[in-house]
């Protein structure tokens, strides 16, 4: 093993094992990390970013993903117990006298030359096929929303732990010295009852608060605070920051606190992020092939089309971990009337990004996860007739699927059971995903750990789980 | 690490040996200990810094091993796991943790550790095994011992293999002030004593005592979380007398504002949010709580009934309101008010998160991890920790949505202000119900015009309301339905087309019209077509007025926009019948006959024929109506409503369930509370100290076992915890955890001497705070040279004062203190100060932005803004604020760009520094005075001569620039602040407003120093 080596081993074990006390200059440099230093700290990197697309109240896996024919045959029929195994349902459903079984709404089409199999109501998405890892089987341990999305973000279903942003953004550190590791896209909702998303989904836990998410807004200043005072002006901020940093030099002089060098450095970064936020979130460069890519809505801001547009700008920018939300997937009822509403608000958009950043070629380098907090039971909640019928929550088998850096493009992961209930074989696990996403960074999930309450906590739980290699690309 | 380092480290080349994850390093450069903490050996009492400049170890001098010191963390990081306390991971039947075990046979016949006899223990020819197979730990377990670790269990085994109950586990022992050979004049007190000699030891000395304008400044902040005045100042430096500095730190721990300050920590511990946290998040009363935490900080109430009262104040004989509401403690965990969530499940997840708080919070122990299986690195076991979790479990709140039980409680003023309310009261019904021969004369009159009105009570069996022509949810909040003044609604049955969210249709009959959908007395239908809501009355009668109450809460009223009120026959065929468009904002008033039924038939009495009942009951009716009483009628329905509207507030308690209804306790497999073993009674870990014999099992008896003199743990975790607040970092680094996998004490002597210091004062908390501040350490300078950034980056060895980063509360307060602005007002609910629209709604279409408070409201201390955990405030958040979901022992103390836009840009800070710009132009009409006034305000200190020359300079350009763009200089003056005063000049406002936020930006604001 080449001397450099066997020294690089250790080092970097102690390296994601920091303990607790990152104070000052040791959390600022993670934002200003030096961009060559980082292709170093990953060297297996497949992906140098991720773009993690979140379809929070959970699609349905049964409409969109997962093809039954032979559900038509059963529709209407009693869900057998031997299928459902007395298993947990939720307290919508607990009580229902009835579990009929609901074939899909829509007709499923095989897409590219891979020939998936993926919902109608996708149109745009199955026109990436070939590029996409369809995941058939992922499972959770929550029934419910909160935990469940707590559980996919953080690996813990009780609040207090960091996001899997966070820990990107721990782990391997900014890529760039204008903007944040992490930054986190919320897109508008046309549906008011939609499940809410909180700070906790990309906030930093018990790592230090630097890592947190940074949620770019879509109304007002794009970074909280970005704006100068009404009244001033880009010379005035110049002069008055020039001012502040030979007062704090003083300081510094006198004083002989490293610190002080921090602060000054770090009210630099904040005017390179004033200058260069604008630029990125200015979409007037954008040529009109852009706009037939992404389609009209990305001309708004704050829909999921504009912020899929936003991803990409980010990514041309070495950002970390693009962390965007789309709410409104939790059809309790009206399923077939609603979803493909949502179907509609993210489906050009999702596929546009896989396609632009390919003929940008960041695709190879940037890892796209597409999915919600679980899947939706085959029985219909609510009678079954007309379109007034739902799904409930369901965490034993869904649909997820991937693009991109580190994985494998047209195929499909695992198999369910003909109900689409239970998993037939190769069962991903969240931490299982959560270990391949960071596999595809260039990040052992065993290594990456935090010093706190006398463990080393990991994003991916205190049992032994492994990357599915099945899914990687070589 | 950090990347700078580490990048200069991969420069200089393959030298680095890394001993264990925690302690030690050998490393090639000292440019490595600029960054890095304190890497140390305990040595005894002391420790010496190990840098070495080469490959080897250092190994000087080979100190007897020390079992604690030297080899508990090794056992612990690498061996506890597969041979430690938990006996279903238990590999090989060798368990490492007792000294028992350890020499005990093995499954394989083989004994790990012969005392004495290296070459015939087993353990270390696994540690020194070439072979991969055999060699501990496996290589698949990713753990490695370091050769130093390698020697230092060989010695330690040669040296008979002594095992000592862990640190934290015995109790503290007062040791003897250190001797000290020089620098006997430097103490203050005790705890100098210790931090001397440590110095001494190591070679260093302490640094001179800061001036005492860094004195007041640190002390103040420290003690109140504000700066001090300019007048404050001054007295201070210009104070003669001896005891200046001990009379300073008198007259501070005497201000409220002590207490606010220090309930800040209090507050993180107590996970204290107002709301309810999980997916909708909603609005949670229990500032009372809050409160009872300033108030008890302020009173300097002992810790330990501090914590009796918080733990079990409802156990405690006769409890008054406040010890109830102490109880709130453990009310701050999260509610789940999902739809379709199982509320056992959640109360499950509560009692769990009361038991890792309680352990957290008075022992410094981690204890989650015995939830679902025996501690692998601290002797507690699943059984024990469902032991703990008993006590908790037999508390009456049940994950519910109105959060009961709950006390009510009315303030000091509140009841004085009813008081004077009721009395008004009284006073107008005596005028109203006064009858004067004008009275008389009219009531005449209009008994003759009702006599001739022909509208009618209408005689009805069912009331029906709905919503027509529409897919739509119905929720009311009450439907009343007179008949004459009686509400004969409350006697009847109530339907509706479909329930949902947890609303039947007889809340709207539960004579609670309070519209708030989560305070559970509104209905709720399904989203229906057309849905309806329908009462049956006992028997038909005679229905004069019907109100309908909407829903209020969620903005969702319009809902109810076109609805129909029917009044239907007993075979439910309309007989009477009335469409409202629009949805009424609270109720919806409808009347069916001119006068109440009952008023129609005694006008139709001929006078002479009425009896005296009959009299009284049109008289008392006609003065209700009467337009000679209005004004009277008016006024007593304005004082009403304001009594009416003095709400007490609620905070949620503590309360046992009775004998009869105790739940079972279960041990819960994996910490699934659906899959439970044996059942388990009230308990403490037997590692220790027991509960006196015969005590009563329940929370009282955990909160004075939490207290007892002879628990090992809560003296030592609550004194590091102060030192840790004074002096930045904590004698235990991890102040969250003194376990096995905790930091050792870098100083046992000193902290066991302040431990039994703590306990010796009767846990007296300004005493506490007192003698740290009062001790020559803090009162060093804090000016760093590069010798000691080199060898004690830290500062934990306190050869120099504290210096760090403020608390986000304190950032926020200073600012606003130095404008001017801030508020002094004490307790009450929360305040909303501004904070800019997220434009997200949470679950149910409720906003998540705010109304922005008015008033002095908008610059209350950052401790009573309120604390939404789904969305907390940004700008706190920023400065490492948590969310308080969880218990938060440490905050972290980062140092981000995002810090710098919120200081120069959040309106707040601009707010600030205009209102400081006024102040410092009504200082004086030189501009010298001016900056002079600003910067004292700001820093305490007096600028040199370079400082004032660059604000003025600063002021200077920034005038010529204002001069040209008047309409910039009304804006930098004015917005958000409000309009200029009088007779000032808008470019020299916006001009010092300029320098107002370059002081509110030094780098020395941010520092207490």
């Amino acid at each position: 093993m080449p001397l450099n080596d066997t020294f690089l081993l250790p080092t970097r074990r102690h390296f994601f094992k920091r303990s607790a006390a990152s104070i000052g200059a040791v959390a600022f440099s993670q934002l200003l990390a030096d961009p060559k230093l980082q292709a170093e700290a990953a060297p297996n990197a497949r992906a140098k970013r991720v773009i993690y697309m979140f379809q929070s109240g959970a699609p349905s896996q049964v409409d969109l993903f997962d093809y039954k024919p032979d559900l038509a045959k059963l529709h209407g029929t009693e869900l057998p117990a031997s299928v459902r195994m007395g298993q947990r349902l939720t307290g919508m459903t607990a009580r229902q006298k009835s579990l009929p079984i609901a074939k899909s709404t829509w007709d499923f089409k095989q897409y590219g030359e891979s020939g998936l199999w993926l919902s109608e109501q996708l149109p745009h998405i199955g026109t990436v096929a070939d590029d996409i890892c369809l995941v058939k089987t992922i499972h959770t341990e929550a029934i419910n929303h909160d935990p469940a999305i707590t559980f996919f973000m953080t690996g813990n279903q009780q609040p207090g732990k960091p996001s899997i942003g966070a820990w990107a953004s721990y782990g391997i550190g900014s890529a760039n010295d204008n903007l944040p590791a992490f930054v986190v896209l919320l897109s508008r909702n046309t549906y008011t009852s939609a499940q809410p998303l909180y700070a906790r989904l990309w906030g930093s836990g018990f790592l230090p608060g630097s890592h947190q998410g940074v949620k770019f807004r879509s109304t007002g200043d794009p970074v909280l605070y970005l704006n100068d005072p009404a009244g001033s002006s880009p010379q005035a901020r110049r002069r008055l920051l020039d001012s502040l940093a030979r007062l704090n030099q003083l300081q510094l002089d006198q004083a002989g606190d490293p610190e002080i060098d921090a602060r000054i450095a770090s009210y630099e970064m904040s005017y390179r992020m004033q200058m260069s936020v604008p630029e990125l979130t200015d979409f007037s460069n954008e040529p009109e092939s852009t706009f037939e890519l992404y389609g009209e809505d990305a001309r708004t801001p704050g829909t999921h089309a504009a912020n899929c547009l936003l991803a990409r700008r980010l990514a041309e920018r070495d950002v970390r971990f693009i962390q965007l939300f789309h709410r409104g997937w939790d059809n309790h009822s009206r399923l077939p009337v609603e979803h493909p509403k949502i179907c509609k608000e993210v489906d050009q958009g999702s596929a546009a990004l896989v396609k632009d950043l390919k003929q940008r070629g960041l695709l190879d380098d940037t890892l796209i996860v597409w999915g919600g907090e679980f899947g939706r039971t085959v029985y219909s909640q609510g009678a079954l007739n007309g379109t007034g019928y739902g799904r409930d929550h369901h965490p034993r088998c869904f649909s997820m699927w991937l693009a991109g850096g580190g994985v494998k493009g047209g195929m499909t992961w695992g198999e369910t059971d003909d109900f689409c209930y239970n998993i037939a074989r190769d069962g991903v696990h969240v931490h299982e995903l959560n270990a391949t996403i960071l596999h595809c960074l260039g990040i052992d999930h065993r290594q990456l750990s935090y010093r706190f309450q006398g463990l080393d906590q990991r994003l991916t739980g205190v049992e032994e789980v492994e990357p599915v290699r099945g899914m990687l690309s070589s | 690490m950090d990347h700078e380092v580490f990048n200069e480290l991969v420069k200089q080349g393959p030298v680095l040996l890394k001993m264990n994850d925690r302690d030690t390093y050998e490393v090639p450069s000292t440019k490595f200990a600029l960054v890095s903490d304190l890497h140390v050996h305990v040595l005894g009492a002391f420790m010496v810094v190990v840098i070495a400049l080469g490959t080897t170890p250092c190994q000087a001098e080979q100190p007897p091993i020390d079992f604690n010191r030297d080899i508990r963390s090794i056992l612990s990081n690498e061996c506890f796991q597969c041979h430690g306390p938990d006996e279903n991971e238990r590999q090989a039947g060798l368990r490492l943790d007792t000294a028992a075990g350890a020499v005990a046979k093995t499954d394989s016949g083989s004994v790990a550790i012969v005392p004495g006899k290296a070459d015939e223990s087993e353990l270390v020819a696994r540690i020194t095994s070439d072979d991969a197979d055999t060699r501990m730990p496996p290589a698949e377990s990713g753990k490695k011992l370091s050769p130093r670790e390698v020697q230092l269990l060989t010695d330690w085994v040669k040296q008979d293999a002594t095992y000592a109950v862990h640190w934290s586990y015995a109790k503290p022992v007062r040791h003897e002030l250190p001797e000290l050979m020089t620098h006997q004049a430097w103490p203050n007190n005790g705890l100098d004593h210790f931090v001397l000699a440590r110095l001494l030891h190591e070679g260093l000395a302490p640094s001179p005592e800061a001036d005492r304008h860094a004195l007041i400044r640190r002390l103040s902040l420290d003690l109140t979380g504000l700066p001090p005045t300019i007048e404050e100042v001054d007295v201070f430096v210009n104070d003669k007398d001896a005891q200046a500095y001990d009379n300073l730190v008198d007259r501070l721990l005497e201000k409220k504002t002590y207490g606010e300050h220090w309930a800040r920590m209090w507050l993180d511990l107590a996970r204290y949010a107002d709301s309810a946290g999980y997916a909708d998040d909603p609005p949670r009363t229990i500032w009372g709580f809050r409160d009872y935490v300033i108030r008890s900080l302020n009173a300097n109430k002992p810790f330990d009934q501090f914590t009796i009262e918080q733990i079990a104040g409802d156990l405690l004989p006769s409890p008054t309101d406040e010890q109830l509401i102490a109880t709130a403690f453990h009310r701050n965990t999260l509610t789940n008010n999902e739809g379709g969530t199982n509320d056992e499940e959640f109360r499950n997840v509560a009692i769990v998160d009361r038991v890792n708080t309680t352990m957290a919070v008075w022992m410094g122990t981690t204890i989650a991890c015995a939830q679902c299986h025996n501690h692998k690195y601290d002797p507690i076991s699943q059984e024990e920790y469902f032991q703990l979790f008993t006590f908790f479990n037999n508390t009456e709140d049940a994950d519910r949505r109105d959060e009961s039980p709950f006390v009510q409680a009315w303030s000091e003023s509140q009841q004085k202000q009813k008081a004077e309310l009721g009395e008004k009261v009284v006073a107008l019904k005596a005028k109203l119900n006064a009858t004067t021969p004008e009275l008389q004369a009219t009531q005449a009159k209009w008994e003759a015009e009702v006599a001739k009105d022909e509208r009618q009570a209408v005689t009805g069996r069912f009331v029906r309301v709905e919503i027509i022509d529409r897919e739509e949810w119905l929720s009311l909040a009450e439907v009343q339905v007179f008949s004459g003044q009686d509400n004969v609604a409350l006697k009847g049955k109530a339907t509706q087309s479909s329930i949902d969210y947890n609303g039947p249709a007889q809340l709207a009959i539960d004579g609670n019209t309070n519209g708030d959908h989560s305070k559970g007395s509104v209905t709720h239908t399904k989203k229906d077509k057309n849905p309806w809501w329908l009462l049956e009355l006992p028997e038909p009668i005679a229905i004069d007025r019907i109100v309908a109450w909407n829903r209020t809460d969620n903005e969702v009223g319009n809902r109810l926009s076109g609805f129909r009120v029917s009044i239907l026959d007993e075979q439910q065929q309309p007989i009477w019948k009335q469409d409202i468009a629009k949805a009424p904002a609270t109720n919806q008033e409808l009347a069916i006959g001119a006068v109440p039924s009952d008023i129609f038939t005694i006008v139709k009495t001929p006078a002479n024929r009425r009896d005296d009942a009959q009299k009284k009951t049109l008289a008392d009716y006609y003065r209700s109506i009467a337009p000679l009483l209005k004004p009277v009628r008016e006024e007593l329905s304005k004082v009403e409503k304001q009594l009416a509207g003095i709400k007490p507030t609620t905070v949620p308690v503590m309360r046992q369930l009775a004998e009869d209804k105790r739940r079972v306790t279960k041990i819960q497999r994996r910490g699934n509370f659906l899959d439970t073993t044996d059942e388990v009674t009230e308990g403490t870990p037997v590692a220790f100290h027991p509960i006196p014999e015969g005590a009563p099992m329940n929370r009282l008896t955990l909160a004075k076992w939490l207290v007892d003199e002879d628990n090992p743990l809560t003296a030592r975790v609550i004194a590091n915890r102060y030192w840790e607040s004074i002096f930045g970092v904590g004698i235990v680094r991890t102040s969250e955890e003194f376990g096995a996998q905790g930091d050792l004490p870098l100083h046992p002597e000193l902290l066991d001497w302040l431990a039994t210091e703590l306990v010796r004062v009767d846990w007296d908390l300004k005493a506490f705070v007192k003698l740290l501040v009062t001790s020559a350490a803090y009162r060093q300078t804090s000016a760093v040279t590069p010798a000691l950034i080199e060898r004690d980056p830290n500062n934990r060895l306190l050869a120099r004062g504290p210096r760090f980063r403020l608390s986000a509360e304190m950032i926020r307060d200073q600012a606003l203190f130095v404008g001017g602005l801030l508020s002094d007002k004490l307790y009450g609910p929360p305040a909303k100060p501004p904070q800019p629209n997220i434009g997200l709604s949470a679950a149910f279409g409720s906003g998540i932005d705010w109304t922005t408070s008015e008033g002095d409201d908008r610059y209350r201390r950052g401790l009573y803004t309120t604390w939404r955990r789904s969305n907390p405030y940004p700008s706190m958040a920023t400065f490492d604020a948590p969310n308080r979901e969880v218990c938060t022992i440490r905050r972290d103390r980062t140092n981000t760009p995002l810090q710098a836009l919120v200081t120069l840009n959040d309106p707040v800070y601009v707010e600030a520094a205009q209102s400081l710009a006024r102040h410092m132009v009504k200082a004086g009409e030189s501009n010298e005075v001016r900056a002079l006034h600003g910067f004292r305000r700001c820093l305490a200190r007096t600028p040199n001569e370079t400082e004032l020359a660059r604000l003025t300079n600063l002021y200077d350009r920034a005038h010529e620039h204002f001069s040209a763009h008047p309409d910039a200089a009304k804006q930098m003056a004015t917005e958000p602040l409000g309009a200029a005063p009088e007779g000032s000049s808008l470019t020299e406002l916006a001009a010092w407003t300029v320098v107002g936020n370059v002081l509110l930006n030094l780098d020395e604001m941010f520092l207490k120093r």
